[in-house]
């Protein structure tokens, strides 16, 4: 080998070192939809609009934190509460895309709609970075979501006894208003309070809004938080059931809600009460 | 020469057959390690638990389910303590046979469950009321699932050792540990607080003592033929 060519290759292999020391996330990607994000400038984005909450670390203490319930998400966890993939999985860039689009509802992270697609594929590329998991595992496979099964008296009324037999109650409470006998002593993973979902407050979930994304909250969970998974013990057509009657908790005119009514309505004695009340236990 | 191996396969297979141990057949060798975990000072006290909200678990138990953080024995012994491995073991896979976790009367039995990672767990509901088993990981994946009344029993597993919290959302006085391990040499301390690692080859080990509330202790032990004895001694606080 001549001297030239080890000069060569010693300066190759120096570019390349220091191409992965500028880019810590050199080696990880997102892919949403057909774009593909980097990691390094998600960090740029990261620490203009992320760092105040989430923190330099990645861990949910940035400087506002203190002041935050729920707490900014710990991305180096890799815990995430909105997901298609089972409980336990990593999520797939696609679902942390839409949190960081969406945000979460009754907390205080906003909707980042205003950035670009790019932009936020970038910053989904960069928040990969902060869990090793994400270099060992890879994501979950979505849940199989069927087509939903059409509104009807009967699938509501069958979703009513999925919501007493299933416990829904114990913490979202016999009307759906989060306040069922466990609901004081919840906490998240980290042991801080949280309460469970009021149904009543409006619309909107912080995992979407659509009577799809009611399903696939149950199914999958909600991890790190008390929220279990309910994949393994629910079928896909009760689980259809079970998102018709929690819509007619809610305080807005729902198809549901009109036929709830009206049974409720011609039937006063045949409805039997949610709760530790109802029996057949 | 002969006879002697023949002696260690008879050792080995007695081991297998009366489930000593892990439930892994231990590697040749003769050596063992046991010994007592007590404690010094004061403990504090176990706690009845309110479980009213829960009939159909209340009504299983005549004398309230005491909380088990600091679990303690005659003589001051210290029960649930994990006693185990850390260094110095050639442990081979992890054994066929499921550690099983139950639920019943709204609490976890046993409330400390050794196993190896890689070993496949199975976590039954024995009770009349939905559960949520749902353990805190934070090396392994953390994953939570509602478990109804009469549903099969979950079937997992964990990876990487570690010490997991398992609680239940629903009834939260639920508590106990997953203890994975990363070796089969382990035991948890019963009411006597006695424990006994068997099958060990001769030579140095690190063997580590874990309780859930006041942390892990080790010693450095060298093992020949026969049993060793150490015995480990934590410190109690009333709080």
């Amino acid at each position: 080998m001549t001297l030239k060519k080890v000069l060569v290759t010693f300066a190759l292999g120096l570019g390349f070192s220091l191409l992965i020391d500028l880019h810590p996330g050199f080696a990880q990607e997102s892919h949403v939809g057909n774009l593909t994000g980097n990691a390094g400038s998600g960090k740029q984005l990261y620490r203009r609009y992320c760092i105040g909450c989430h923190g330099p670390q990645g861990d949910g203490n940035g400087e506002n934190a203190p002041w935050i319930d729920p707490k900014p998400r710990d991305f180096t966890a890799a815990t995430f509460k909105c997901r298609s993939t089972p409980t336990g999985t990593l999520p797939t860039d696609e679902d942390l895309d839409h949190a960081v689009q969406r945000g979460f509802v009754t907390t205080n992270m906003p909707s980042w709609n205003p950035l670009t697609p790019q932009q936020r594929a970038d910053l989904v590329a960069y928040i990969k970075t902060f869990s090793p998991r994400w270099k060992t595992e890879k994501p979950g496979t979505p849940i199989n979501i069927p087509p939903e099964t059409p509104v009807t008296i009967e699938s509501v009324l069958h979703g009513r006894e999925l919501f007493q037999k299933m416990e829904c109650w114990k913490c979202h409470g016999p009307a759906g208003h989060g306040d069922g006998p466990s609901a004081a002593t919840l906490t998240d993973s980290k042991d801080n309070p949280i309460r469970p979902y009021n149904f009543s407050t409006g619309s909107r979930f912080k995992c979407g809004e659509t009577n799809t994304d009611l399903y696939r909250i149950f199914m999958t969970g909600v991890d790190g938080t008390p929220m279990p998974s309910f994949a393994d013990v629910i079928q896909p057509n009760d689980a259809w059931d079970l998102v018709h009657f929690l819509r007619t908790l809610q305080s807005l005119h729902t198809p549901e809600e009109g036929l709830w009514k009206k049974y409720a309505a011609e039937h006063p004695s045949s409805i039997k009460p949610i709760g530790p009340d109802a029996g057949g236990q | 020469m002969k006879q002697k191996k023949l002696l260690w396969f008879l050792a080995g297979s007695l081991c297998i057959g009366s489930g000593i141990g892990a439930g892994s057949p231990p590697p040749a060798g003769g050596g063992s390690i046991s010994g007592k975990v007590t404690y010094t000072g004061t403990p504090p006290k176990m706690k009845p638990i309110d479980m009213s909200k829960e009939p159909s678990c209340a009504k299983q138990h005549t004398t309230p389910v005491m909380t088990e953080n600091v679990a303690t024995g005659p003589e001051s012994a210290l029960q649930y303590v994990v006693v185990y491995i850390s260094a110095g073991d050639t442990t081979g896979a992890a054994p066929g046979e499921a550690a099983r976790y139950d639920q019943k009367g709204c609490q976890y039995l046993p409330h400390v469950l050794p196993m190896q990672t890689g070993q496949s767990l199975q976590i039954y509901n024995d009770d009349q009321t939905s559960h949520n088993i749902h353990p805190l990981a934070k090396v392994n994946p953390e994953w939570n699932k509602s478990q109804p009344a009469g549903s099969p029993p979950i079937d997992t597993k964990y990876e990487k050792p570690e010490f997991i919290p398992v609680k239940c959302n629903i009834h939260p006085w639920m508590h106990g540990y997953f203890a994975v391990l990363s070796t089969s040499h382990y035991s948890v301390t019963g009411e006597d607080g006695s424990f006994s690692l068997k099958g060990l080859p001769a030579g140095k080990y690190t063997v580590t003592a874990w309780q859930e509330q006041y942390g892990s202790q080790t010693q450095d032990v060298t093992v020949g033929a026969g049993d060793t004895k150490i015995n480990f001694t934590f410190k109690a606080l009333p709080y």
